[in-house]
């Protein structure tokens, strides 16, 4: 008897758990789908921000950015995707200082490993969701990421510093 | 409601008015094949396509949607690359038995697919045991499998027919069985007295508590029969690669493949001929005004649409339900299906003896 009993019992059970995941996956089945059909949206495909594509230095509208050419990241960087190059400048007051000439960024090499970003100092590095990326050149990948003609932003720390 | 028997007939007058009789029926004969053929290409391939779509739209994807417009020529192209893909000659193989398995799988398919009633006059086969028919060679197909399985000199191939023969086998059961009920309410084998005999209500609500039961087994073990998920224990990546057709290659494979998607189709047809009034659009008895609004879809349209439902319950299965082990697999079948399936049986027959349904 208790066998018996045991025997329904089950039956009914397995078929309720059946009958819940039949409800569940009907659920899903009229959910709203997450796939991107990428080359039609491109125009309003929006990355997630936490996504690397690209290191860029940010720059603010008076074409200033963050980096004293300290070269942490350059140090930190496992594959020497990074290179930076600087010169010795001695400003009005006499004084002896380090500036960036070229932020020299090998795409191609690197690894999206955010230890650049994580390690500089004064929070002048980020990385952009960009991905589209092909080229047809190994050369194209690398890439000078200060602009021309910008400086160091002046002691009280600039705002609104975009890319 | 238009009745297809009109075209039928009117070419095959056409034909003894042209011919002598003898080449009128070959001439006819081979009619009916190619139409049947080309169905059955047809559907395997809008079987394939909705599979993938449905089983995307499960998984929260938008399944294909690259080749032609929503993804509608996926399935065309796929079987442009089955057709010219080369059939690999495997050494050590029986090479007779090899070759024939996947046409006795096919043939099997086609001859239980020819016994389906479509439309209206819109049959193949009907004859006095047709439903009995419809089973007989259904079951040929484990055949083929076996065959496949035994000819391919390999232990996986061999393991997975082994496998499939015995769940197709187990699952045999309770299909006749849950049949044998539908039978028994209907009191005919003949396909198109089973559709006729639902003119006034479809068998599922004409036999209640009885037909219930039994459409509800005979879609378990259907999805058992046509080797599908949560049943699909033939074909196991880790254990037996692809199980029976491991060794199968080009048009081969794509024998099988058709062979699955059309027996889907088949299971799915006699569960919507069997339970759900075949061609028979709704019926209710009393609101005379609503069966005649009824009738003017055209019979087709319902036994597409009916089986079309049936098809989604089966992938629904296919695409929610873990799979079950071998064991558990007949354990289902010999512990719960069949003892349910025999009183079933005996509910239908006190139902039927007693005037009890509808």
């Amino acid at each position: 008897m208790n066998s018996l009993y045991r025997y329904i019992v089950n039956f009914v059970k397995g078929l309720r758990s059946l009958l819940v995941g039949m409800r569940t996956t009907l659920r899903v089945f009229f959910r709203k789908k997450i796939t991107e059909c990428y080359p039609e949206n491109r125009k309003k495909l929006v990355m997630f921000d936490r996504f690397r594509g690209e290191l860029v230095l940010l720059h603010d509208s008076q074409n200033h950015h963050k980096c004293i050419a300290c070269g942490i990241c350059e140090v930190n960087c496992p594959n020497s995707t990074i290179r930076l190059t600087s010169e010795m400048v001695t400003d009005a007051a006499g004084k002896k200082k380090k500036v960036l000439v070229d932020y020299h960024y090998d795409h191609g090499s690197c690894l999206f490993c955010h230890l650049c970003v994580r390690t500089c100092p004064q929070g002048a590095l980020d990385f952009i969701p960009t991905f589209e990326h092909a080229v047809f050149t190994r050369e194209k990948l690398v890439h000078k990421l200060n602009r021309e003609g910008s400086s160091l932003a002046p002691k009280p720390v600039a705002e609104n510093l975009t890319v | 409601m238009f009745d297809f028997s009109v075209i039928t007939q009117w070419i095959d007058q056409l034909l003894r008015g042209a011919l002598p009789d003898a080449a009128a029926t070959v001439v006819e004969c081979v009619l009916i094949g190619l139409a049947l053929l080309l169905g059955y290409a047809v559907i395997a391939l809008a079987l394939i396509y909705v599979e993938r779509k449905v089983c995307a739209w499960f998984q929260c994807r938008l399944g294909p949607n690259r080749v032609g417009p929503f993804g509608l020529l996926q399935s065309v192209a796929d079987m442009i690359k089955m057709l010219i893909k080369e059939i690999i000659e495997i050494k050590h193989v029986d090479r007779f038995l090899f070759g024939l398995a996947p046409y006795i799988v096919i043939i099997a398919s086609v001859a239980a697919f020819s016994c389906l009633p479509f439309a209206k006059g819109l049959q193949v086969l009907d004859f006095n045991v047709g439903i009995f028919f419809l089973i007989a060679v259904s079951s040929i197909g484990i055949v083929g499998i076996l065959l496949a399985g035994w000819a391919s000199n390999n232990k996986y191939s061999l393991i997975g027919a082994m496998r499939s023969g015995a769940q197709m086998i187990s699952y045999e059961l309770s299909i006749g069985l849950s049949i044998l009920t539908m039978v028994v309410l209907s009191g005919t084998l003949q396909i198109t007295e089973l559709v006729e005999g639902q003119a006034d209500g479809w068998f599922l609500f004409k036999g209640h508590v009885p037909a219930l039961i039994a459409f509800v087994v005979y879609l378990v073990a259907g999805t058992a029969e046509t080797n599908r998920g949560p049943f699909d224990l033939p074909e196991a990546d880790s254990e037996l690669t692809a199980g029976y057709h491991t060794e199968y290659s080009g048009m081969h494979f794509g024998f099988f493949y058709l062979a699955e998607y059309l027996n889907m189709f088949i299971v799915a047809g006699v569960a919507a001929t069997l339970f759900l009034g075949g061609w028979m659009p709704l019926h209710v008895p009393g609101w005379e005004s609503f069966n005649e609004v009824m009738d003017y879809i055209p019979s087709l349209f319902w036994f597409l649409g009916k089986v079309g439902a049936m098809i989604f319950v089966i992938m629904w299965f296919k695409w929610t339900f873990p799979r079950l082990r071998i064991d558990q697999l007949l354990r289902l079948e010999w512990k719960y299906l069949l003892p349910i399936n025999l009183l079933n049986l005996l509910l239908m027959v006190i139902v039927v003896v007693y005037k009890l349904h509808f």
